[in-house]
Parts: C-alpha cells; sequence; structure tokens
C-alpha cells in the first residue's frame, strides 16, 4: 500500500513538475510579413462583442474576407480576457483575440501571452503615425507594442437639454466651478428631502465616474518616475476636494439611496437616458444607446468642464484592442486581419457608424464616409485633442485603480478627515509601489 | 539411523512454514491489490482533482505566475507581501471572521429554530416543510439578484413597506455597516438543506428521554436545553463546521451583490468587488481579484495555502471542543 502511495505521489509530482513548466514554444517568429502565401486558410476570431455589436464587426470582417478571399475567418462573439488567458496557457488560442479593456495588456505583453507586432510593422512598414498618439500608448507596454487598436472610446458630457432650458442654463459647464453651479441648480427634491432629480452625481464608482475618467477634468497624472504619483500630483487632491464639497451639499446618503433607483447603467433605465440626471460623463458609445433605447431624450454633447482652461476639450481616451495570442496557429493571417480591421479607412468608418465608436485612425475620422453627427462629432474633437490623456498600461493591470477607488469611497463617505487626504494618498501610492513590486512590475 | 528424523524433522517442517507463509503473503498482497482496485476510482480522483491542485498550489505560492509566463521560483516573497504589506488582506479577513462568528451562528440557529417549529407544527407539516426547503433550489446568483432586488434601497420592496411605515430603511447592500448583515440574511434564507438536517434530527430524539424528562418535571426549556440539544449535538458539530468551511470560501453571493449593487452590473472590472468600501471583500474575493483579475496567481496561490491552514487550524480546533459538548448516543461523554 505505502510503496502504491509513493508511485503516485511520484506521479503527482511528475505532472506537477511538467504542468508548471509550461509550455513556452511559439509559433508567432514575425518573418517578413507582406502577404505571400495565398493558401485557403480558416482563422478564428476572438472578440467581446456581442447581439448587434458582433453583426456589426462582423460586417468589418466580410470587408476582410472580400480584400482577402483566401482567408476565412470565424468570428467568435462574448470573450472575456478571462477566457483568453485560459485558452492560451491551455495552447488553444484563437489566431486573432480582442479585449474591450486595456488593463491585462501590460501582463499580456510582459509575458510574451500577446506577441510583439514590432516585427511585422517594421517588415510592412506600417506607419504608426496614422494612429494618434494616446491609442500608440495604451496599445503598447514600454516598447512592446503587442497590440492594435480597434476602434476608441473617448469621454465627454452629456447635457439634458430640458432639463437644463427649464434651470434657465443654455449650454454644458465649462469650467469645474459651472459644473458646482449648475448641478447645485438642476437638482430638484421631493417633499421630503429625497433627491427627485440630480445635476450631477459627483459619487465616484457610479456609471462611468471613475477616477480614471475624471483624471483629466484636472489634468491629474496617475505615474512619477516610475512609480505611482497620485500624492505627488496636487491636481487628485484639488479634484478629491472639490468633490467632497459638491457630495456634502447633496447628502452622502441621499445621493446613494437615489443612485439605488437609478437604473442599471447598461439598460434603458439608464439615469441619463430617463432624465433622472441632468449632466453625465460618458463615453461616445451613449449616443447609440440613446438613439437605439430613448430617441426621445433631447441632449447635447460637449467636452468635459476642466478646472485650467487650457485643459478645455480634451478628455479620457481608450479603446478596445487587438493582439496575436502566443500558440495561434495562423499568426501571419492573423496579422492581416488584425492589420485589416485596424486601418484600413472604409471599415473603420462603416463600423464606427455602425457602433457609434470612434474610428481609430486619423485618417478614417477625416472619411467621407463617416456619418455626420454633430453630437458625435463632439468626440471625435476631443479624440484628436492634443491634451487628451488615458490610464497607465501597468502589469498590476487595474490594481492601482482599485486601490485607489477603496480609498476614495472612504473619502466621499465622510469616513476620512480633509487633514489626511494627503495622508491617505501617501498611504494608496504606497500599496500600489508595493503591487508593482510584488509583481515584478517595472514601470516600462 | 534415528537422529535422521529429528535432524530432519525442523527441514521437513521448514518447506511448508514457507510455503504457507508464501501463500500467506500472497494472499496478503491480493487483498491489499483488490482493496487499490477498489479504491482506485477515489485515489485517482483523490490525486487529480485535490493532490494535484494542492501541491501544485504549494509550489506556486513559491514563484511569481502571471499564469501566461512559466513560474519564476521567489522563495518566501508572496508570503512576506500577504503577511506584511497588502493592506487588502485584513479587511478581507476581519469580514471573513464576520460571517464565521456572526452569520453562521445566525444560520445555524435559524435552522433549528424552524426544525423545531416544523417538528411542532400539527397541521400542514408537508407544505411549511417544503416552503422553507424551497430557497436552498435558488443558484445563489439568482438569490442574491432577487435580495439585490428586495432590498434596493429607493425602490425595494422592503424599504417602501417600512417606508409607509414611517421608516427609513437601511441602505442595506450600499452601505458598509449593513452590506454584511444583508447577506446574513440571504444566508439564512437559503438554510432549507440544514433546517432539513435537523428536522430529522430533531425527529430522532428518542421520545422516551422527553417522558422522563417530563416525569422529573422538566419545562419545555429544560427540555430543549438537557434533551434535545444534547442529543442533536452531533448534528449541531456537523453544521458548524460545514458553515465555518462554507464562509471560507464565500465567494459568488459577495460577488453578485457588490456589482449589481454599484449600477454597473455590466463591467467586467475589479474595482467594484468589495463595494461598498470594502464591507464585501471576503477572503477569497480578494484570492480572486489577485488570481483571475490581475494575473497574480503566484500571490493568489499563497493566499490560498494560508487559506487552508486557517480552514484546518479551525475545523481541528471545533471538532477539539466538540469532546466537550457533542454527546454520541451509547457512547457516554466524548
Amino acid at each position: 500500500m505505502q510503496r502504491a502511495l509513493a508511485v503516485l505521489l511520484v506521479v503527482v509530482a511528475s505532472v506537477v513538475s511538467a504542468g508548471c513548466m509550461g509550455d513556452d514554444s511559439s509559433d508567432n517568429s514575425a518573418a517578413g510579413t507582406q502577404t505571400t502565401d495565398k493558401t485557403p486558410v480558416t482563422i478564428t476570431f476572438w472578440s467581446p462583442f456581442t447581439d448587434r455589436e458582433q453583426g456589426v464587426i462582423n460586417n468589418g470582417i466580410a470587408r476582410f474576407e472580400k480584400a482577402y478571399p483566401w482567408i476565412k475567418v470565424k468570428s467568435v462573439g462574448a470573450i472575456t480576457a478571462d477566457k483568453i488567458t485560459a485558452a492560451i496557457h491551455a495552447g488553444n488560442a484563437p489566431d486573432v483575440a480582442a479585449m474591450f479593456e486595456t488593463d491585462n495588456l501590460g501582463a499580456f505583453c510582459n509575458s510574451g501571452a500577446w506577441t510583439d507586432l514590432n516585427d511585422r510593422i517594421d517588415a510592412d512598414k506600417l506607419d504608426m503615425e496614422q494612429f494618434p498618439k494616446t491609442i500608440r500608448d495604451y496599445t503598447a507596454y514600454g516598447d512592446k507594442r503587442c497590440a492594435m487598436p480597434l476602434l476608441a472610446d473617448a469621454y465627454g458630457f452629456y447635457y439634458n437639454k430640458t432639463l437644463l432650458q427649464k434651470a434657465g442654463i443654455t449650454g454644458s459647464p465649462k469650467t469645474v466651478d459651472e459644473l458646482a453651479d449648475y448641478a447645485k441648480r438642476l437638482t430638484q427634491r421631493n417633499p421630503d428631502g429625497s433627491l427627485k432629480i440630480v445635476g450631477f452625481d459627483p459619487l465616484l464608482n457610479w456609471y462611468e465616474n471613475a477616477p480614471v475618467h475624471w483624471g483629466p477634468m484636472w489634468g491629474a497624472t496617475w505615474m512619477k518616475d516610475g512609480k505611482s504619483g497620485l500624492s505627488k500630483d496636487p491636481a487628485w487632491e484639488e479634484m478629491l476636494r472639490w468633490q467632497k464639497k459638491l457630495v456634502d451639499w447633496y447628502g452622502y446618503d441621499k445621493l446613494v439611496r437615489w443612485q439605488a433607483g437609478a437604473g442599471d447603467e447598461f439598460s434603458p433605465s439608464n439615469a441619463f437616458e430617463t432624465g433622472k440626471v441632468a449632466l453625465i460623463l460618458d463615453g461616445e458609445y451613449r449616443t447609440a444607446f440613446l438613439k437605439a433605447e430613448h430617441p426621445e431624450v433631447k441632449y447635447g454633447t460637449a467636452p468635459h468642464p476642466t478646472s485650467k482652461p487650457d485643459l478645455y476639450g480634451s478628455g479620457f481616451v481608450i479603446g478596445t484592442i487587438m493582439g496575436l495570442p502566443k500558440g495561434a496557429k495562423h499568426a501571419e493571417a492573423g496579422w492581416q486581419l488584425l492589420k485589416f480591421m485596424a486601418t484600413d479607412t472604409d471599415t473603420l468608418a462603416e463600423m464606427s457608424n455602425g457602433l457609434h465608436n470612434v474610428p481609430s485612425t486619423i485618417e478614417s475620422q477625416n472619411s467621407p464616409k463617416l456619418t455626420k453627427d454633430p453630437l458625435f462629432a463632439t468626440f471625435l474633437d476631443i479624440f484628436k485633442n492634443e491634451k487628451s490623456s488615458t490610464q497607465p498600461v501597468l502589469k498590476i493591470g487595474s490594481q492601482n485603480q482599485t486601490l485607489f477607488t477603496s480609498f476614495i469611497e472612504k473619502w466621499q463617505a465622510g469616513r476620512v478627515k480633509d487633514e489626511d487626504l494627503h495622508a491617505g494618498l501617501e498611504n494608496v501610492d504606497k500599496q500600489i509601489d508595493a503591487a508593482l513590486e510584488q509583481a515584478g512590475g517595472e514601470v516600462p | 539411523m534415528s537422529s535422521t528424523p529429528v535432524v530432519e524433522g525442523p527441514r521437513a517442517l521448514a518447506g511448508p512454514v514457507r510455503d504457507r507463509r508464501r501463500a500467506r503473503r500472497k494472499a496478503a498482497w491480493r487483498r491489499r491489490a483488490l482493496v487499490l482496485g477498489l479504491m482506485s476510482p477515489w485515489l485517482v480522483g483523490f490525486t487529480v482533482f485535490f493532490g494535484y491542485p494542492l501541491v501544485s498550489s504549494a509550489y506556486l505560492s513559491l514563484t511569481h505566475y502571471d499564469l501566461l509566463s512559466p513560474p519564476r521560483w521567489v522563495g518566501l516573497a508572496n508570503y512576506r507581501f500577504l503577511f506584511q504589506q497588502d493592506q487588502q488582506v485584513w479587511p478581507a479577513v476581519k469580514n471573513t471572521l464576520w460571517l464565521m462568528a456572526i452569520a453562521v451562528p445566525l444560520q445555524v440557529m435559524f435552522a433549528f429554530g424552524v426544525a423545531l417549529l416544523l417538528t411542532r407544527a400539527r397541521r400542514g407539516v408537508g407544505f411549511f416543510r417544503t416552503v422553507f426547503y424551497l430557497p436552498a433550489l435558488a443558484p445563489p446568483v439568482a438569490a442574491t439578484l432577487g435580495f439585490v432586488y428586495l432590498l434596493n434601497p429607493a425602490t425595494g420592496p422592503v424599504n417602501v413597506i417600512l417606508g409607509h411605515l414611517g421608516i427609513e430603511g437601511p441602505l442595506w447592500f450600499n452601505s458598509p455597516t449593513w452590506s454584511k448583515p444583508s447577506l446574513a440574511l440571504l444566508g439564512m434564507w437559503g438554510v432549507g438543506n440544514l433546517m432539513i438536517i435537523f428536522l430529522a434530527a430533531l425527529i430522532d430524539v428518542p421520545r422516551h428521554l422527553y417522558e422522563s424528562a417530563l416525569i422529573d418535571g422538566a419545562g419545555p426549556l429544560q427540555r430543549l436545553r438537557w434533551v434535545t440539544l444534547p442529543t442533536i449535538s452531533p448534528v449541531i458539530l456537523f453544521a458548524v463546521v460545514i458553515g465555518v468551511i462554507e464562509s471560507l470560501q464565500y465567494f459568488t453571493q459577495a460577488y453578485v451583490a457588490a456589482s449589481v449593487a454599484t449600477g454597473q452590473a455590466a463591467s467586467e472590472s475589479a474595482v467594484n468587488l468589495g463595494y461598498p468600501e470594502n464591507s464585501t471583500l471576503f477572503y477569497p474575493v480578494l484570492l480572486y481579484s489577485q488570481g483571475f483579475r490581475y494575473f497574480n496567481m503566484g500571490y493568489a496561490s499563497a493566499m490560498a495555502m494560508l487559506l487552508l491552514a486557517v480552514a484546518l487550524t479551525i475545523t481541528l480546533l471545533i471538532l477539539r471542543s466538540s469532546r466537550l459538548w457533542v454527546f454520541y448516543q451509547g457512547a457516554g461523554r466524548r
């Protein structure tokens, strides 16, 4: 019996060690990649899109198949980062994979799970300058460029024209002081004091009220000298003090109670779409939701207000990214799809019209095929603005945002004293730096 | 001549003895092989689904492993980070301890109370038994979504009714004070399985013990204290051990409640986990964030090893303490 158990242990140990070693091989060597091989091939494309949105992407893929008739694409939707990771790990990676978030790009790039595209870009003499700088920033980890953009998102302000008109306000606020003033004037309360209509909800961690989206309003930066710099950039403190003042004006509990009845963000009961909030920070995609779900809403779009006049017109920019996973069986054909979807002007314009996302090349932004819509044009301008910014790509993914948000939740609830704000931010920096160090994640 | 048989006697005996021994050894091996053969489904299952992951986790806890590239040996660095630097661990541990110290006893008492009432019911026992058991059949995600809806601070029926009574209801899942009690309520609602086990145990309490107690003049509370509780104490021990282990693995309800309560149910981000103010950041939720959101699997494995050690220690402590309060029928006091 003991001998049998010993044999079993040896088997277990060898299986464990084999499993732990992982498969380090990769067939994604990027030789000269100009298309020469036209052997018919079917490749797999995994994306997070679903339903209507996946249909729009599939139309783009159909254009690719027309241009590259020897390549057929099997498009699979509703894919999350976890599934991509599991597939790479199991050696069943798709030929091309896309993700909505850039949070995991640091880990994917650094580990080689998504292959570095630099050699292919050089071989094909692909001009990366056709993408705005922010896009080049969020598709690379240091000097490793292992992703290409698949359309982009720009964040700006939405205002309900009917509610603003009633309050005697003519347009979207341009400064944060105006925003606080408008927020108060637009707010309506029930007889019992509870909130009926909120001018602007200042609580973070609600809908798109995230530090990454708010930061550009104050020109706040995340990193300094390779370390977390939240306490070193006074803009964050300024932002949080402004926010707390407005939260206190509403009453924290009242806002939370109002939020609970405001409806889920990605549903037809979204608070802006149902007129429960007058001003909101959101991505350009909201224009598509409003058109589909509440075409009756009279609204306008504008850049978000800023703390400094020279920042006005800028905003937060991010987008869907695509890469070639390690172990892809048809990396060359996958690269052709990646390149086409990221750069073909007409395809980008068509997908942009369908998804109401920002087309990701400078040429496609000026395409005559792009539907002219002044509500959407605001976001194209934000996207082009030189001062628009994005989030840093870190090996710890969004852990820095999580830690910061945890602190902000306490701050906005009044559980951090004003005099302790700076020390609190220093502690968040300390936690982020420790996480970076623990992950072996040098900041590129 | 006559000495020959004397000398040959033992020799003559040695052959059969050896044969017998060999036969016995063979039989023993056959028995062992049979036992191993019969046990093989369990052995294979245990090795593949428990032994391998356990050994693998222990190894990975000593490495930096991002799930994508081969693990890199870092020694005890993950454990140092766990005990000395990660400021999210202590809130997660406190939340999990809260579950163990408050939610588990509440669940056990509630299940026991309901079972006790059902043993007293004279009519409609089957109906009530079904009604109280039904919630246990609800999938955890659906049950949590239901509770988040019921306890919505603005539109939920509970607060609406409280409002009609002139009471401003709490913020439930949106308040760090109320989020854990809300989850405890959800747990109490779903104690059907435990309730059925208690019911079976209560029905099994020998009638003659109650009769003896009655003759001795014991009232209802005394009968509960001195007859019912000692008799069903093994079941209470089972309920507590299972409850504690489940609380150490508490994940689904906290994950769903936090995501939905923020109004960002569609978000894949880990930012909402623990909402509000890390009050629902239980240890397994933090472990999940590290392992599957931040691809920090080496550290998540170290967290898992600590969880295993703590679960083992607590279970052993409960089992040891059970000698003082658990009684087995016919075995005297253990």
